[in-house]
């Protein structure tokens, strides 16, 4: 799931300020799951942004993903009469939007965050860094690349202490926790390797799957 | 030889080898690089230049390791990965060689949160052990990390840090052993303050023969007064600084000669746990005091090989 958090009021006053009529639109997947751009946000974040300015006409809207076409279009209807769009999802749904409405400046309510899981509640910590690459078959479901705060391969480096990274007291070592792992899992050899420095991706990104192009190419 | 520095010859002479550390300044004088230098100049056989150390900005360790061997003082070009990438480290690495430096001590280098400059992107494009395998092929099979061919000798005594005293305690050892087979060629520890725990390291270390096959020069904090030894305690992620230690400098009438006292009586039991070669001594801004520790330790004059 991606999870985001909320801009700063005043940040998204600014950038709503030279428009009177805007479309907020939330989105139902994981913006509603980490309770930062579903329905219920949608509401509070019209109503703050109403009491501030009474001026301002604000029509509300969730889609279940920002991230996808076919859902985009249902917002068809509804962009025309709006000076503006403002959207709740994470940064690929904004862009996704922006890119379905050219004409319409599309505004982000909230800031991305990182791909990750809901901890406890209230509670979210990071797990994926998309890198390409996936090694979590030889670190016992654990990632390095993204819970490591050095991204080492090989750690643990010499500053954990007490189970937890220097970095944060609330930051549990990646490298301690894979070491605990692979020995519950008898894996303790995996350590002992020595991995190849990692092939990092180009950005942008770009996934080719030929074999789902061939009504494109024919 | 792999790199004839004087470094590597005490070491392999089977002398005990003494360095310490010079860092250089948040300024472009090279004249602090300098005084560092001829401070520490008689009694070691090489200085470590610090990178960015704990993060914070200063002048270029390759700098430092320039002005220190303009005066005839063997440097140890530190290098952490946490702001260089493959293509920066390799290249420095040749900028190095070219410019005489043949000591290298590999380093992940310390969290950039820690430093001034917080929000800085980490590059951590490899890892510490990654890039000691590096430079040993640069080294040894004259090629880049992507296996093209390099022109000229590369020839670097390669170093490696070890904590013993961090997080896994019974893993620390099998990365020491990995930072070894990626080609350390010497060690130089975390500063030691529990000796037990050490003593315990070092056990595990030679049970592997890790200590025949690189030579480990255990680290030493010279502590100038109690809020040193328990900011260490309290705040220094990876050390650890017994109770007992802190209680000495508390109660020291004079904590300055108690710190120098602690850091003689290290000494003097590292002299007696097998496989140590030597001692690194990092006395950040307590430089002055390091000529007399390494007399009074019995140490001088330093070995010319």
């Amino acid at each position: 799931m991606i999870i985001a958090e909320q801009k700063p009021l005043a940040e998204i006053q600014d950038m709503v300020a030279p428009y009177r009529k805007i479309l907020l639109v939330g989105c139902g997947t994981c913006m509603t799951f980490c309770s930062a751009g579903g329905p219920e946000q949608v509401n509070e974040l019209a109503g703050t942004l109403l009491s501030e300015n009474k001026n301002k006409v604000i029509e509300k809207t969730t889609i279940p993903r920002q991230c996808a076409v076919k859902f985009i279009d249902r917002l068809e209807n509804k962009v025309g009469d709006h000076e503006a769009i403002l959207s709740m999802a994470c940064g690929n749904g904004v862009q996704a939007v922006a890119s379905r409405f050219p004409d319409k400046p599309v505004l982000p309510a909230l800031n991305t965050q990182f791909i990750g899981v809901e901890k406890e509640p209230g509670v979210w910590t990071e797990n994926c860094l998309a890198c390409g690459d996936c090694i979590l078959w030889r670190t016992g479901g654990i990632c390095p690349v993204t819970r490591c705060a050095k991204s080492l391969l090989n750690g643990a480096c010499g500053g954990a202490s007490g189970g937890k990274c220097e970095v944060s007291k609330d930051c549990p070592c990646a490298w301690q926790e894979i070491y605990h792992a692979l020995k519950r899992l008898n894996m303790l050899h995996y350590l002992k390797e020595k991995p190849q420095v990692k092939d990092w991706p180009i950005h942008p990104g770009r996934v080719v799957r030929e074999d789902l192009r061939g009504e494109v190419l024919s | 030889m792999k790199s004839g520095s004087n470094l590597e010859r005490i070491l392999e002479s089977g002398q005990f080898a003494v360095t310490a550390e010079a860092g250089p300044p948040k300024g472009s004088s090279p004249k602090v690089v300098q005084r560092k230098g001829e401070l520490l100049k008689l009694c070691c056989d090489a200085l470590n230049v610090t990178d960015n150390q704990t993060a914070i900005v200063r002048m270029s360790s390759l700098s430092g390791c320039v002005l220190l061997k303009e005066m005839g003082v063997e440097p140890v070009l530190q290098m952490v990965v946490r702001d260089r990438n493959r293509l920066a480290l390799q290249g420095d690495i040749l900028g190095a060689a070219a410019l005489g430096i043949r000591n290298v001590l590999c380093l992940s280098g310390d969290h950039q949160k820690f430093g001034n400059h917080p929000t800085a992107k980490g590059v951590y494009d490899i890892d510490s052990i990654q890039f000691i395998q590096m430079v040993k092929t640069m080294r040894d099979e004259h090629k880049f990390l992507n296996g093209e061919e390099i022109s000229g000798d590369v020839p670097f005594f390669i170093g490696a840090a070890a904590n013993p005293f961090a997080d896994p305690f019974e893993f620390r050892v099998i990365r020491l052993a990995k930072k070894v087979s990626a080609g350390a060629d010497f060690i130089q520890t975390q500063g030691i303050f529990d000796m037990p725990k050490f003593i315990e390291w070092m056990k595990m270390v030679r049970d592997r023969g890790l200590d025949e096959k690189t030579h480990i020069l255990a680290g030493l904090i010279p502590i100038k007064s109690v809020g040193m030894a328990r900011y260490m305690r309290n705040n220094v992620s990876g050390l650890s600084v017994p109770k007992e230690i802190v209680d000495r400098m508390a109660d020291a009438k004079e904590p300055k000669e108690e710190g120098v006292k602690i850091c003689l009586e290290t000494i003097e039991q590292l002299k007696e746990v097998d496989g140590i070669h030597g001692i690194h001594i990092m006395a950040v801004a307590w430089e002055d005091i390091v000529s007399r520790i390494i007399e009074e330790a019995g140490l001088m004059p330093r070995p010319v090989v």
